[in-house]
């Protein structure tokens, strides 16, 4: 039995349905992301798990008790919102003492944990500031401490790191991810930042026009996408569209130029159109490279971004994408250059959807 | 859910109820006059009534001086303490707050003994003089709500880059101020001006202390000798304050318009 | 480089000048007339310093005035207050349609501004000897308001009147408050444990409590200084300050000019000090704000 289940989740707002048939198991003490574009449905999800939003159809399991027609307050889950959402009106003590104190827990045993949640979020020294004179990123160190303080039995976190600095957004999420070991709360987070929920989670659901296209692990999810939304939705794949030559052995021709692929596709037939898809990081331009597979094409820019030069190379009609890392001796390519791509069969994945 | 819907349903019926019953009797009231059936009757006595279009002729008059004077103090104010002087905002908003807590009647009492014809200033000399005082004291009662309608609009178009702009470009500060800040304060002045025109219009305290034949004293004097011609005046007066708020909605709207064009 | 400092003086002389025009109107039009009044109070009508005129305020008929004035301006305040209150939140909170949001909100903006003379003579016309709703109850049920001992002209009709403004006041000041307590807080206290009720006692009213209060506070001072209304109603037969105060500016009732001061003071003094604890308990309330 899993520690939080959702089965045959639907939800409709009017005429527009914005969740279907959503089916999810969640072990107790796992980090799953829900990862989508906004308006894919994850926040409805979310919220329906919270309890805010009644479920059209379908029910919530929390540890084997019926949730669906419980109210938020009779839940026993803690969430963290986008906007911090802390009570102006209160000190971060009182915030973070709230969930304790509508419980009506004794005074010496409010302070006690509260003393323990600020720690737990290195804020101690803090406790007497009210919410505006602190930066967002302690906000939500203080939320998530409110959150956590009543011991929920879930922890849901909805983009709690998009209003925050790039720098704190990182720092932040792997104090989330720490808190979250320790304690060993099954946590729910929603996000459409892949390389956040890439980074942080255990399992990772992608969520597409209220779907979920791929559960799987965050390496799964980024080397073995199941569709072609996730697979264009999850890094920065390349995707190209190829001709079937011959079944039995697995040739294809992208533009004029054949290739020869790892994966049988013995289940297509000669003609068929097929996506492939190939992560920009595959690959190397060098006469030297390995690789048992190539493709020439015309340079169609060339862009220095840092750490990687990403060249964009126009083969058959396909624009595909290319990092390079970058090092001082680096020759750029040049617009309208010719040049060849070397990459292992293997790398090309086929999309089927 | 549902009985937060039921309170708040029955919040508006009793508020409905409240407000419009009034407004209903009154207008019945209003129709009253011939003897078994509805008639306008009372209109018609109140427009021909030559007393009637004096006093209203007089009081459309004094809030006319009462918005072109009031605007040329406030706006000019309001603009150079944005860009001049913030450090005396919070002063000037204060006294401009004060209409609101000394009473009308406790101004009044203090013209009437500062500047009565024995005085070195004798505005209640003359009838002239006495207009002039009415108009001055209008703008203090009107002036909480224009201050704060032009000083609004002045926020939403930050004037100090609009004068550095102008000032760039070679203007000169009657230019900038009559060119310049008030055609983009207008949205502004004209909602301050209308609901300035709600308060003068019907005002009573300043004019029937001052002895000036205003639509107010006029109205109060209407309603102590005369039985449905009270009724019908009221809800000319409300349809008065309806329209200018009514004005002041469109002059929003429009300025918002003009506001976000490109 | 060595005009510097004259020229910045000469700079700040001009600054000061551009707020001169408003000074002045301010000095002659508001505070000196009131500073007149003020000091008037303290003085006999000889010119010698005195305290008596204050003394002579301690009279039944002129404490009496006092009271029924505070009573009436509380009365209408508190009520405006909640039943502003709840209408407001009916139209923000309550999931009502927005048409009936946006005409209540273009309402109050006439009512409120709607008061005087033609106010008084819409009540007159309803709930008067010969009003709608007087003979609505007594023609269909046979019920006669004014042997209930109601009566227009008293401390109950003038509050009832008085609230015709009052309300729609306290609708447009806390509608945009109530506009800016935050979905998330309703749905963090919520999620957190808390009832409706604790939501409001911990959360709503906390984050509420300045508007409301000095909204509440603008509506006393409003309905203390109002004599339209009340001397349209009422005529001279019910003994409020401003009243006495319009009686004795027409034709010096007291027979003491600078008791009229007096009188003007202690309405100065008693908007003075709603306003003081005003900021007083609005500086308490917003400790958490910026």
């Amino acid at each position: 039995m899993p520690f939080l289940a959702l089965a045959n989740i639907k939800k409709s707002f009017g005429q527009t349905q914005v969740v279907h048939d959503f089916n999810m198991s969640i072990e107790k003490g796992e980090f799953i992301s829900f990862l989508g574009p906004s308006g894919c449905g994850k926040t409805t999800v979310l919220r329906m798990i919270a309890g805010f939003e009644p479920p059209s159809a379908g029910t919530i399991h929390i540890d084997g008790k019926d949730q669906t027609r419980l109210k938020p307050n009779q839940r026993n889950i803690g969430m963290v919102f986008q906007a911090y959402a802390l009570f102006p009106n209160m000190t971060v003590f009182d915030n973070v003492a709230f969930g304790l104190k509508v419980a009506g827990q004794p005074k010496a045993e409010i302070e006690k944990r509260v003393k323990e949640m600020l720690k737990l979020i290195h804020l101690e020294h803090l406790a007497d500031r009210y919410p505006y004179q602190m930066s967002g990123g302690q906000q939500q160190r203080v939320a998530l401490a409110r959150a956590l303080a009543p011991k929920p039995q879930v922890l849901l976190l909805d983009e709690p790191l998009s209003a925050l600095d790039a720098k704190i957004r990182v720092s932040l999420r792997e104090e989330i991810r720490m808190i979250q070991r320790q304690l060993g709360i099954t946590t729910v987070f929603v996000t459409h930042d892949q390389e956040e929920a890439l980074s942080i989670s255990d399992r990772i659901v992608v969520m597409n026009a209220g779907r979920a296209d791929q559960i799987g692990s965050p390496s799964d999810i980024y080397n073995r996408p199941a569709t072609r939304f996730v697979a264009s939705f999850v890094g920065t794949l390349n995707i190209i569209e190829a001709t079937v030559i011959d079944p039995a052995n697995g040739s294809v021709m992208i533009g004029d130029q054949s290739v020869t692929l790892r994966e049988s596709i013995a289940d297509k037939s000669g003609g068929e159109k097929l996506s492939l898809a190939l992560r920009p990081e595959a690959g190397s331009l060098a006469e030297s490279a390995k690789g048992d597979t190539a493709l020439t094409g015309k340079v169609v820019s060339a862009n220095f971004l840092g750490s990687v030069v990403r060249t964009r190379i126009n083969v058959g009609g396909n624009i595909i994408s290319f990092d390079m890392f970058n090092s001082p001796d680096l020759v750029m390519p040049a617009p309208d250059e010719i040049v060849t791509l070397r990459f292992s069969a293997g790398d090309l994945l086929i999309i089927r959807d | 859910m549902k009985m937060s819907k039921f309170f708040a349903w029955l919040a508006i019926a009793v508020g409905v109820t409240y407000f419009f019953v009034p407004l209903l009797g009154t207008f019945e009231f209003s129709l009253r006059m011939r003897r078994g059936e509805y008639s306008l009757d009372a209109y018609g006595s109140v427009f021909s009534d030559i007393q009637f279009q004096q006093t209203f002729g007089f009081s459309i008059l004094m809030a006319l001086f009462t918005i072109a004077f009031g605007m040329l103090l406030v706006v000019p104010t309001a603009y150079w303490v944005r860009l001049r002087l913030p450090q005396m905002r919070p002063f000037v908003e204060f006294v401009t707050l004060m209409p609101l807590v000394i009473p009308a009647i406790v101004i009044v009492f203090g013209y009437l003994r500062l500047y009565n014809s024995s005085s070195y200033i004798p505005f209640t000399g003359s009838v002239l003089g006495t207009n002039i005082l009415l108009v001055m004291s209008y703008i203090t009662l009107s002036l909480p709500y224009m201050y704060r309608s032009v000083d609004t609009a002045m926020r939403t178009i930050d004037v100090r880059t609009l004068t550095e702009a102008a000032e760039i470009l070679g203007a000169k500060w009657p230019t900038i101020l009559f060119k310049c800040i008030f055609p983009n304060v207008m949205s502004g002045v004209l909602s301050g001006a209308f609901i300035t025109f709600a308060i003068v219009i019907g005002e009573f305290t300043m004019a029937a202390l001052l002895n000036r034949p205003a639509f107010g004293p006029y109205l109060q004097l209407v309603g102590a000798n005369k039985a449905y011609e009270p009724s019908a005046l009221a809800i000319i007066a409300f349809a008065i304050t309806w329209l200018s708020m009514g004005l002041i909605q469109l002059v929003s709207r429009f300025g918002k318009l003009t506001q976000s064009r490109p | 480089m060595s005009t510097a400092s004259p020229l910045i003086d000469r700079r700040t002389i001009i600054d000061w000048l551009g707020i001169a025009p408003f000074m002045i109107f301010a000095l002659m039009f508001l505070i000196v007339p009131t500073l007149y009044l003020v000091t008037g109070a303290f003085f006999t009508p000889d010119g010698k310093l005195t305290l008596q005129n204050i003394a002579d305020l301690f009279t039944p008929t002129i404490m009496s005035a006092y009271w029924i004035s505070i009573k009436v301006s509380l009365a209408s305040s508190i009520g405006g207050a909640l039943i502003g209150f709840a209408l407001a939140w009916a139209i923000v909170l309550g999931g009502l349609p927005s048409w009936i949001r946006n005409g209540l909100l273009t309402f109050s903006g006439v009512a409120s501004n709607f008061a005087g003379v033609p106010l008084a003579f819409a009540f007159i016309a309803t709930l008067g000897r010969t009003g709608l709703v007087t003979v609505f109850l007594r023609d269909w049920f046979g019920f006669n308001l004014y042997s209930t001992g109601f009566n227009l002209l008293s401390f109950f009709g003038l509050t009832i009147t008085y609230m015709f403004f009052q309300i729609p006041l306290m609708v447009l000041i806390l509608t945009p408050a109530l506009d800016g307590l935050k979905k998330e807080w309703r749905e963090a206290s919520e999620i957190l444990g808390a009832s409706t009720w604790q939501y409001w006692r911990m959360v709503g009213l906390p984050i509420l409590w300045p508007s409301l209060l000095g909204t509440s506070l603008l509506l006393f001072a409003n309905a203390f200084g109002a004599i339209a209304t009340a001397y349209a109603l009422t005529g001279a037969s019910l003994n409020i300050v401003p009243i006495l105060l319009y009686a004795q500016i027409r034709g010096d009732v007291l027979h003491n000019p600078n008791l009229g001061y007096a009188l003007a003071l202690g309405m100065i003094v008693i908007t003075g000090l709603s306003n003081i604890l005003y900021i007083w308990l609005r500086m308490r309330a917003e400790r958490w704000q910026k």
